[in-house]
């Protein structure tokens, strides 16, 4: 029942452990794409409706070959319980005011980027999903960080607003590093990476680096063992309330 | 046309004496009357009458207002979209609707209106959008039914445009055109799934078919008797057809592309006529057309609230990018990203 246009996911991985990461990195793809969905129609200029679509709509790619390395992908996408998905917690915080969805933005778009460069250059069988995806998110990275530096360096109120965001949004950034079997990353280079990148920008955009855990009181990995934030059942349910009310059927 | 017909060149050749600013004036005009009649573009840079630069301000203005308001209500169903397919699909669709927009916004501005003018007076209702988009979408059917009905509507207005007389319109309108067929297939496909897979979702089709009939005939505007702009409009060659004809033009492709999608359109007195080779079709309910352009449809007040409410919240972000444009470049600011 799927049709799925892009190259990748026509073969099932068979290593539990590579299912398991692509699914992990299928949720986190898949929930963002979901909450930028819901920004259509009201981003506060006509230029933003069109560049969150299309980060978006990357993600929404990405998320369907991922998805499809370990599954069918609209099962796995609209037939799951909430305990069942392994997306980080980071992505499926509600969109907020624009400050907030570009902190949530600067920071996985960091990750993400850094996280495909490392599977580009490695030898599993999400490399080739990597090397592609690592273009698209360059193009998120950059957009995120040019909104930061025009947020935190903009206006008062809007200076206010991100450092809010990013304050608010820190503590969800300890768990993009939880090491995910079968990818063998070294995912502490990858946070120092992260944390240096994440800094220059905020640093550049006259902002702190905020001060708190980076954890929050759930330990770190969380969401990656299906512990998610009250947020994520209702998201859940809206995106999966059609396909759930006919069960069987094609679209 | 290209001609050098600038105003103040001609004016300059003829100081002071009224019979010479009408002799130049008369002059122009002439220049502009046979570039339409010879069917040659007019581009920014040419003399153009003033009430042609109205009618056409007017009517790019309400094209691209359509195109925004026009995402509301398929983007109510991205985050429901019933697959992953689906949902990518309908994703592009509403971001090429903001890219259309964008084109649009960008030829009124070859005619000398902001695009921050215009979603002014969109904001406050003295620019119309298009009544389709104050009917509601209530289930996924409607999705594809938009895309087969609404988009296919829209295309057999906008075809014709491809050829208007005014330059960045008509290139406006190529690009837009061709994105605007790929949606009408696509919406035509998603009928199709919903009207061959279960009862359920047959009848869902059906009742969306249902309820976007009449209104997507409604999107010709008035008959050709009533309709305001139609003889000016066409004599300078902005638009190429009259509302009847292109509403029989549509009526005459849908009705075999409804037979082969198996879903009944809502219309008893509709049946071809030999005679004329053409559909008959029944009255269209007028009465409701002018209730909704009024103001009193079913979504009317959502959709520009709505609107508001996202330009509105986006002040802050808007002045931010300006303030840190003119920090940064000394240029006064847009936020682009």
């Amino acid at each position: 029942m799927t049709t799925t246009d892009t190259t990748a996911g026509t073969a099932t991985a068979t290593d539990p452990a590579l299912t398991s990461a692509a699914l992990a990195l299928g949720d986190d793809a898949l929930v963002l794409a979901q909450r930028l969905g819901e920004w259509a129609g009201n981003a506060p200029v006509l230029e933003e409706e069109v560049a969150l679509a299309n980060i978006a709509l990357d993600l929404l790619g990405q998320a369907r070959v991922l998805l499809s390395l370990a599954g069918d992908e609209d099962e796995l996408a609209f037939l799951r319980e909430e305990r069942a998905f392994r997306n980080v917690q980071l992505v499926e915080q509600p969109n907020g005011d624009f400050a907030h969805t570009i902190a949530r933005q600067l920071y996985f778009s960091t990750y993400q980027r850094l996280l495909y460069a490392a599977l580009a250059a490695g030898d599993t069988p999400l490399a080739g999903l990597a090397a592609k995806a690592v273009k698209e998110v360059a193009y998120h990275q950059d957009h995120a960080e040019h909104w930061t530096l025009r947020l935190g360096d903009g206006t008062e109120e809007s200076h206010r607003r991100m450092r809010t965001a990013c304050e608010a949004l820190w503590r969800y950034t300890g768990e993009l590093f939880q090491p995910l079997d079968g990818l063998g990353l070294d995912t502490t280079a990858l946070e120092a990476a992260w944390l240096d990148s994440v800094t220059a920008v905020l640093t550049r955009a006259g902002l702190p680096v905020p001060s708190g855990s980076r954890t929050g009181a759930w330990r770190a990995g969380a969401g990656r063992q299906g512990l998610h934030t009250e947020h994520f059942g209702r998201l859940l349910a809206e995106m999966q309330h059609l396909h759930r009310s006919h069960p069987g059927a094609t679209w | 046309m290209t001609a050098g017909t600038a105003g103040t060149a001609v004016t300059a050749e003829a100081p002071g004496t009224h019979a010479a600013d009408a002799a130049a004036q008369a002059a122009r005009e002439a220049v502009f009357d046979a570039a339409v009649a010879a069917d040659e573009r007019i581009e920014p840079r040419d003399w153009m009458p003033e009430a042609y630069r109205a009618s056409l301000v007017r009517q790019i203005a309400q094209h691209a207002h359509s195109e925004i308001i026009g995402m509301q209500p398929e983007a109510n169903w991205i985050t429901r979209a019933p697959s992953l397919r689906r949902k990518a699909i309908l994703m592009a669709k509403v971001q090429d609707e903001a890219g259309h927009g964008l084109y649009l916004y960008s030829a009124a501005e070859t005619l000398g209106v902001s695009r921050d003018e215009l979603l002014d007076k969109l904001h406050t209702g003295r620019q119309k959008y298009s009544s389709i988009f104050n009917y509601p979408t209530l289930t996924w059917a409607d999705v594809g039914a938009i895309g087969w009905l609404v988009d296919g509507a829209a295309i057999t207005n906008q075809v014709p445009l491809c050829r208007c007389s005014y330059g960045p319109y008509a290139r406006a309108m190529v690009r837009v055109c061709k994105e605007e067929s790929f949606h009408q297939r696509q919406g035509y496909e998603a009928l199709l799934a919903l009207s061959r897979g279960t009862e359920a979702q047959h009848a869902m089709a059906q009742d969306a078919v249902d309820r976007w009939w009449w209104p997507s005939l409604m999107m010709f505007g008035p008959p050709d008797a009533e309709s305001t702009h139609t003889a000016q409009a066409m004599a300078w060659k902005i638009k190429r057809h009259t509302n009847d004809e292109l509403r029989q033009r549509f009526v005459d492709i849908a009705v075999p592309q409804a037979e082969a999608l198996g879903l009944t359109l809502p219309d008893p007195d509709l049946k071809w006529n030999e005679e004329r080779g053409h559909y008959d079709f029944g009255p269209i309910d007028w009465a409701e057309f002018w209730d909704v352009l009024k103001g009193d449809g079913p979504c009317n007040d959502q959709r520009i609230t709505t609107r508001r409410q996202a330009h509105e919240d986006g002040a802050w972000v808007r002045e931010a990018a300006a303030a840190y444009a003119r920090k940064h470049t000394g240029q006064p600011g847009e936020a682009q990203a």
